[in-house]
């Protein structure tokens, strides 16, 4: 009788081990059918380059897409862009990353008079949507002479850095873990607040660091509507973003689709494993700064 | 809050005077009033004198900028007419042609005037902190001690003051870049800048007018915002708690001991966030065009004669978005809640067991109120987003099917009918209108859920 039961649960289980199992190989299929097609499309060949084929994946096989990819720069340089972009994503990610960390150092560690009233600023213009400013970051931008040949490099930089002292929550959330204990320690050796932020809550935020330096990295190649605005018609300047955009416009889209394929698999490679790294580095942080 | 000062800061507080802008005017002498025309004087004579050269130095810039030709007096004198000098054509005599004399720009000038607002507003605040430095110095000098010297000074920015130090870039990117263009475009509600009656370069104030035509009953306007509003709200309603339950509901169905591929199914998921939006977007919107992959394959098959309207019916767009958000929110759910489901307590589910509670009993008392607790700041934030969500109407519909005449479409949120309003039909005035609705929307929704929750209330109470 007992072992009856036992025998009818574990089938039971079976049944919804099953089930379960079921469900999640759909759902996966259903989640990859996107990138396998642009992977597919990415190596079609033949006469149709454009946006629709009758099949899913192509007829005719080719590495051509890539190739010409690099080799033909005539309207649209791809490896410019990717240069321009990887530019623009370092400088940014350097500013941004010592921002967030000098403005969360002061959140969590220091005591000001200011600083309840900050966190409420930042909260408050955090519900204006974005893109309401966006025509008046422009002018502003434009009156300052930045919009304009080799400076568009150096107005998307203000552009992704600019706000990036509202965005502190996370880091600060992290420090906020490290006992302040270190910190007293420290004082009471006769450190300044300047050596204790380097000397001891940095290298305490190391996971934390890594992670907003890959976020911030990324933030460049994925922006396509500030980068449109503020690039215009000057190709030379184009980001990625812009570019593969561009290839899905009208006059590109007949010939450019597959190549836009292309240039999207060669994107999303980087960026996932980047994505991948960084949320390694994100468990490391939340599972807290001082172990033991 | 005083338990975490360090003794060193205890300290340092208690050496400080009382040096409020107040006390500084009542208890100072001549010098400090006279500070108060001529910055930094206060420290000249207290023997700060670089810091006093510094403060005087401001003062002059800031005047020089002020009265200067096309500086801060003229920008503040044009602001209430916002200029008025239409462009002209003016006959050239010599080379017998029409030249163009440029007008004034009611879109430089309200920028330009915003801004100098906010430099009166800085030099206030700088002038303020002179006169009372000025006093502080002339106070330590009179009791008979020696006030910090400029290297002091320096150095303590790297201490005491080291908050001053490292603000100074992020709230100056935040102050130019974020503040003066919001209060900009804030003020644009207020105007007739836009493609109506043509005043792209020269426009006026308007007080009110667009607030009311938008909430006049039976304008075009009006009738369009609150389709729009409406369908905002329900979208972000099922956006938030369909993706919520059903990434829930997967992120179970993996983490039950005995499912197998765990990380396989997490990375599989993942991938959706791991990649640009603009592609994977894009790339679904190109596979259920009219002739896209999807239509042509269901064709090949036999299923359907004709192509399915996913993308130019109402309520077939609409439902698209909803089930394109689910590929897009699910994943995000189950990152979250994985990490939620690991840190619950196992000693609970062994007590369940125990008294003989079984796996759904177990679901509901301990799994789901525990999640609900955490995961409500989470929930909050994800709606509001939704409300905000750009990219996914924008690259996936564009905001269509676009009925005849109206300029937002049938699948437009606020944010990218306000992109529209101001990127393509240049209605600048009623895009910045809808901008200030949108952040009131947004600010009732936080404010009433954020202000109750434990975290806003008790920002310190887990350390």
């Amino acid at each position: 009788m007992a072992k009856k039961s036992t025998g009818s649960i574990r089938a039971q289980r079976l049944t919804v081990d099953i089930i379960v199992h079921t469900i999640l190989i759909i759902m996966a299929v259903i989640w990859l059918i996107p990138f396998v097609y642009i992977a597919a499309q990415s190596f079609r060949g033949g006469v149709n380059l454009g946006m629709f084929s009758s099949t899913f994946f192509p007829k005719v096989w080719t590495f051509d897409n890539y190739i010409k990819l690099f080799t033909d720069t005539t309207s649209l340089d791809f490896f410019g862009m990717f240069k321009n972009t990887f530019i623009i994503a370092c400088c940014t990610c350097c500013i941004s990353t010592f921002v967030v960390l000098a403005v969360s150092y002061c959140m969590s560690r220091l005591k000001w008079k200011m600083r309840k009233p900050y966190m409420n600023m930042s909260m408050v213009i955090g519900l204006f949507p974005g893109f309401m400013s966006m025509v008046a970051i422009y002018y502003l931008l434009k009156t300052m002479g930045l919009t304009e040949g080799p400076m568009i490099p150096v107005a998307l930089i203000v552009c992704y850095t600019s706000g990036c002292g509202m965005g502190f929550h996370v880091m600060k959330g992290y420090m906020d873990t490290i006992p302040k204990a270190l910190d007293e320690a420290a004082y009471l050796d006769g450190a300044t607040k300047w050596q204790t932020f380097i000397r001891i809550t940095l290298p305490l935020c190391k996971p934390m660091i890594v992670y907003q330096i890959i976020t911030s990295f990324m933030g460049p190649w994925c922006d396509f509507v500030m980068a449109k605005l503020i690039v215009g018609a000057e190709a030379k300047y184009y980001t990625v973003a812009i570019g593969l955009w561009r290839m899905l416009e009208k006059e590109f889209v007949g010939n450019w689709f597959t190549r836009f394929c292309s240039g999207s698999v060669l994107i999303a490679i980087p960026i996932s494993i980047l994505y991948i790294i960084t949320q390694r580095f994100y468990q490391e942080a939340m599972s807290g700064s001082v172990k033991g | 809050m005083s338990n975490q000062l360090t003794k060193a800061d205890v300290a340092r507080k208690k050496q400080k005077n009382p040096d409020s802008l107040l006390s500084a005017l009542q208890n100072g002498g001549p010098v400090v009033w006279l500070s108060c025309l001529i910055m930094g004087l206060g420290n000249i004579a207290a023997g700060q004198i670089v810091k006093g050269i510094i403060f005087l130095a401001i003062e002059i810039v800031f005047f020089a900028f002020m009265f200067m030709q096309g500086g801060g007096i003229s920008n503040l004198s044009m602001l209430p007419s916002l200029g008025d000098r239409p462009m002209q054509e003016v006959w050239n005599d010599e080379e017998g042609i029409y030249e163009y004399v440029m007008g004034d720009q009611s879109l430089l000038i309200l920028l330009f005037g915003v801004a100098t607002v906010f430099a009166i507003g800085l030099f206030i605040v700088l002038w303020r902190a002179s006169v009372r430095s000025g006093y502080k110095a002339l106070c330590i000098k009179k009791a008979g001690k020696k006030p910090w010297s400029f290297i002091k000074d320096i150095k303590e920015l790297f201490d005491s003051n080291i908050h001053k130090f490292l603000m100074l870039v992020p709230f100056g990117g935040i102050l130019v870049f974020t503040i003066v263009p919001l209060v900009y475009m804030i003020c644009m509600a207020f105007t007739d800048y836009s493609t109506i009656n043509d005043k792209l370069i020269l426009f006026d104030w308007v007080g009110l007018d667009n607030f009311k035509q938008l909430f006049q009953s039976g304008g075009a306007i009006a009738g369009q915002f609150w389709d729009v509003l409406g369908w905002t709200l329900v979208w972000a309603f099922f956006a938030t708690f369909l993706n919520f339950f059903l990434g829930t509901f997967v992120a179970l169905i993996i983490n039950r001991p005995t499912t197998h591929f765990k990380g396989l199914w997490r990375t599989i998921f993942s991938l959706t966030i791991a990649i640009p939006q603009f592609v994977s977007l894009l790339l679904i919107n190109s596979m259920f065009r009219e002739n896209g992959i999807v239509n042509s394959l269901f064709q090949q098959w036999g299923w359907i004669d004709t192509a399915l309207p996913f993308l130019t019916k109402t309520n077939w767009a609409r439902t698209f978005v909803i089930v394109v958000n689910l590929w897009v929110g699910i994943p995000y759910t189950i990152m979250q809640v994985t990490g939620i489901l690991q840190n619950i307590p196992s000693d609970l589910y062994e007590a369940a067991r125990i008294d003989g509670a079984n796996a759904v009993q177990q679901f509901m008392n301990i799994t789901l109120p525990y999640m609900i607790f955490v995961l409500t700041p989470y929930i909050i934030s994800s709606f509001t987003g939704n409300i905000n969500n750009f990219n996914v109407i924008y690259l996936l519909t564009g905001g269509g099917p676009n009925p005849e005449l109206q300029s937002a479409g049938k699948t437009d949120l606020l944010v990218t009918w306000l992109f529209k309003l101001t990127m393509n039909e240049q209605k600048y005035n009623l895009g910045a209108v809808i901008g200030i609705l949108t952040f009131v929307i947004l600010a009732v929704v936080s404010l009433v859920t954020y202000r109750s929750s434990g975290s806003y209330k008790d920002e310190e109470g887990f350390k």
